[in-house]
């Protein structure tokens, strides 16, 4: 008896909880395309919303998206060496350098950007270029794209790969290539999508580095919930979850994926 | 040996950018928050200037509730969706973990469309009451706002652990004949804890250093990162801002080192 | 008896000389100064039980691991101390065989000769000659992750021949399969090395294997060659109790000897046993086999405790006393029961005696 009361109790709670996820979300959708939200339904839907996000913002959205594979370049070519590199090393070094450059998850993202502009704020080229955003996320995200590729090397035996590689003849760089990269694959896309996912959305260290001339989607949206009326918000809103979606999905595609080769 | 050069290549580009990145530009900040007119007493202003020291208080608060809060709704769900096969069953997960690729700037817009002046919530009481009950804008909206960004993220890490929760061991506790709540204490929630003090420390963490939901909410409640942003930007007192950020930094990486050590140990039983 | 004897028909292989090789981890020297000499196309199998060094032994060989001092290995007289193991022409079968999940099983054969540079299609006339020569060539296109647990063992295999290595080094090839597999496997891999007459260094803990396969045997315990002999040798005339424990069932009886004949100790013997030598008090030492059941009064007589059934042979724990009970391999075909009384004799030849160890 007990345990049915118990169980109904977690599925209304479970219910409840999706509910509040979900609805503002759908709101968002709702009012985005609906020709006036204070008049409801029967005022019929229009892309007009749409379209004038366009003409105010497409800029952001193109710059979020170069910021985004700026970003994703660098944490490839910085954090998958640099994990393979902390994973041969081990020991209490490799720690030591995990735990610095996994700060930025820690340190509010804020502080961080304050850092930056004190150090760099200077440089006035560089200050006022889409260069500085992307430092800021290179810096933030770089963290979940080691953790990612470190994952995964932890459950290959990259040591004996290696090994084998090498009693062939292939030299060390030869054996990277060859060998361990195809094989940290899986990581590295799935750290890749999470690189996306967070460059696209990071708001708390781009509103400290942006300049008028380099602003991202996020500060367009923080700019249009300010300013704008509802309708425009919601349609910008959607712009927002129009990029992201795919790369959510490819998330989940991947995990099951790898989730399916560790148990065959 | 060759191999030797090869791994200080594969390490150089991580070391030069974490230098030149985050290394420098702490030290940095470091540097600021002491050079200031006030030099080192910046950081007994905290405590001591009743502006600081309420905003300090208000968002520690604000986010050990929001801890508290988050961990309880998401182990029951991760307990009810754990070993629970039913059609849609992955739809489900994804609309959950959905909201964790928002930035705290959409996150405070959901918000307020749920309960700002044109908010469901409100425009619901309207028509049955006649009054627009408005929470947005309150703590009590910051609060939704933190627990909206928190739940998909410590949900996965503890659904992960519970998928992981050996059924027989339950079954076991149930056939020496431990109730719902017995099984809990004695079974469930010890195996689920080193992940819920991960999560529940990376959730505290965040809450602390959440910006964009506040900025969008605009409260009148000056949480610490929003005092980081008024003391550098509007007061122009980048010492007394460095200061503070330096403060907030210091108690989410003790938050989460001291919650990572309990995690291990609670593996290691 | 210390020669070693190859019986392969081509010699494909360098030959291995260590001098006062040593390896020591944290502190622990896991390898003792080692002198070893391997001729050109010989198998030597490295024997003895984990943690007895003979895999660190085989990894300085191969260049992976580097030893304390400047030591010295050579092959054909040429030291390659300080050349690494991807210059040293080593082909190497690892315990977990260390394929490459990212290449099919052609591709994994010729990644050596594509490093080297052959050309594409002599390179896939090569792999396609070694992919028969060890019965793949239908699995040519398999991912690794898609062919069976030997299928991978001789793809391993395969893999390290392709580039003609100057040495073959081998290290606990078979552990990750099942015993029938095993058991093939072990005389395939062997008729294969002597086909191919390469230098082997070939490591397990298995008796039955290391006898299966190599030409000389090296028993390894505590980081220390023991003895180095042919299977035979090893067998029959291990030089301390160690061998002979480790590489099969050992029989010891306490007696004296008087006037060359063997008196055991204990229990209703009528015992006359001739091992010659002086009067003295000893122990002495026979495998199960070497014990023959005698028609009428034999040498020694014992009660039945227990019979296994083997097939070819039964084994029988015989009590002689109650401080005295042997292990006996007899033919099959009588049967017996415990409480039964035999009695039985002891081929004087197969009858060993150690001297304390000090």
């Amino acid at each position: 008896m007990h345990r049915r009361w118990t169980s109904l109790a977690g599925i209304v709670v479970t219910a409840l909880l999706t509910l509040f996820l979900v609805i503002p979300v759908l709101l968002s959708v709702y009012a985005g395309l609906t020709v006036s939200y204070a008049r409801g339904m029967s005022a019929g839907f229009t892309l007009d919303w749409v379209r004038q996000v366009w003409e105010l913002y497409s800029e952001t959205v193109w710059r979020s998206l170069a910021v985004a594979l700026l970003t994703l370049m660098l944490t490839l070519l910085i954090g998958v060496p640099g994990a393979y590199a902390l994973v041969r090393r081990g020991g209490r070094f490799a720690r030591v350098v995990e735990e610095i450059v996994t700060l930025p998850v820690a340190v509010p993202g804020l502080a961080l950007a304050l850092a930056l502009i004190l150090s760099y704020g200077n440089l006035g080229i560089f200050r006022q270029s889409t260069l500085f955003v992307v430092v800021g996320h290179v810096l933030f995200t770089l963290p979940f794209m080691m953790r990612a590729v470190i994952a995964v090397l932890e459950t290959i035996d990259w040591r004996t790969l290696d090994e084998g590689a090498a009693s062939l003849g292939a030299p060390a760089w030869r054996r990277f290539i060859d060998v361990i990269l195809p094989n940290v694959r899986p990581g590295v896309v799935a750290g890749a999508l999470t690189v996306l996912t967070l460059s696209i959305g990071e708001f708390n260290l781009t509103w400290m580095l942006h300049t008028p001339m380099t602003k991202t989607l996020p500060v367009g949206l923080a700019d249009a919930y300010a300013s704008m009326r509802l309708e425009i918000a919601s349609a910008y809103t959607l712009v927002f979850l129009i990029m992201i979606i795919p790369l959510l999905i490819g998330i989940q595609l991947v995990a099951g994926l790898t989730e399916k080769r560790m148990t065959s | 040996m060759t191999s030797k050069r090869f791994d200080l290549l594969l390490i150089l580009p991580l070391a030069i950018f974490t230098l030149a990145f985050l290394i420098l530009p702490l030290a940095r900040l470091a540097v600021e928050a002491g050079s200031g007119p006030g030099g080192l007493a910046n950081f007994v202003a905290i405590l001591t200037e009743a502006r600081f020291r309420n905003s300090l208080f208000v968002t520690l608060i604000l986010a050990v509730v929001t801890t508290v809060a988050t961990l309880t709704v998401a182990t029951i769900a991760a307990q009810t969706l754990a070993n629970r096969k039913f059609l849609g069953r992955g739809l489900l997960l994804s609309l959950l973990t959905f909201p964790l690729a928002f930035p705290g700037v959409v996150v405070g817009f959901m918000i307020i469309l749920f309960g700002g002046r044109l908010g469901l919530v409100g425009g619901v009481t309207k028509s049955l009451f006649g009054t627009n009950v408005i929470f947005a804008y309150s703590l009590f909206g910051l609060f939704l706002g933190y627990l909206y960004f928190s739940v998909p993220r410590v949900l996965l890490t503890i659904l992960a652990a519970a998928e992981k929760l050996d059924p027989s061991l339950v079954e076991a506790a149930r056939s020496l004949g431990a109730g719902p709540f017995a099984i809990q204490r004695d079974v469930v929630l010890p195996a689920l804890f080193p992940a819920m003090y991960t999560a529940g420390a990376l959730c505290f963490a965040t809450a602390m250093g959440a910006f964009g939901t506040a900025f969008t909410l605009a409260t009148n409640i000056d949480v610490v990162p929003m005092l980081i942003y008024t003391e550098f930007t509007l007061a122009t007192n980048a010492s007394m801002a460095a200061a503070i950020s330096i403060a907030l930094g210091l108690i989410t990486w003790v938050t989460l080192a001291i919650a990572r050590s309990h995690a291990m140990r609670g593996e290691g039983v | 008896m210390n020669s070693p004897n190859p019986t392969a028909a081509v010699r494909n292989g360098s030959s291995i000389t260590t001098r006062g090789l040593t390896k020591t981890f944290n502190g622990h020297r896991v390898l003792q100064p080692t002198d070893l000499e391997i001729a050109a196309g010989e198998i030597l199998v490295l024997l003895g039980p984990s943690g007895c060094g003979k895999t660190t032994l085989l990894r300085l060989i191969a260049g992976l691991e580097q030893s304390d001092g400047p030591d010295m290995i050579r092959f054909d007289g040429e030291d390659v101390s300080a050349v690494p193991i991807e210059k040293r022409d080593v082909g190497m079968v690892f315990q977990s065989y260390a394929l490459f999940p990212n290449m099919t099983v052609a591709e994994n054969v010729g990644y050596g000769l594509k490093i080297r540079k052959m050309p594409r299609a002599q390179r896939e006339e090569e792999t396609k000659r070694l992919l028969a020569l060890v019965g793949l060539e239908e699995y040519a296109g398999r991912r690794i992750s898609a062919v069976s647990g030997g299928q991978r063992q001789r793809t391993a295999l395969a893999r390290a021949l392709a580039i003609k290595p100057r040495v073959l080094l081998l290290d606990e090839p078979l552990a990750a399969l099942d015993a029938v597999l095993r058991e093939r496997l072990r005389v395939e891999i062997g008729l294969l090395l002597r086909e191919f007459g390469i230098t082997a260094v070939y490591v397990t803990h298995d008796q039955a294997e290391a006898m299966a396969i190599g030409d000389r045997i090296a028993v390894m315990q505590r980081g220390r060659i023991v003895q180095i002999d042919a299977p035979r040798e090893i067998y029959h005339r291990p030089i301390n109790d160690f061998v002979a424990d480790f590489v099969g069932t050992m029989n010891r009886v306490r007696g004296s000897v008087r006037a060359g004949a063997l008196i055991l100790d204990a229990g209703e013997t009528t015992a006359r046993i001739a091992v010659g030598g002086p009067d003295r008090e000893t122990t002495l030492c026979f495998r199960p086999e070497a014990a023959r059941l005698a028609v009428d009064g034999g040498a020694v007589r014992a009660r039945i405790r227990a019979t296994t059934f083997f097939g070819a042979t039964q084994r029988l724990v015989a009590e002689v006393s109650p401080e005295c009970q042997l292990q006996l391999d007899l033919p099959s075909n009588q049967s017996f029961v415990p409480g039964q009384i035999i009695s039985f004799d002891i081929d004087p030849a197969a009858i060993l005696e150690f001297k304390p160890e000090s």
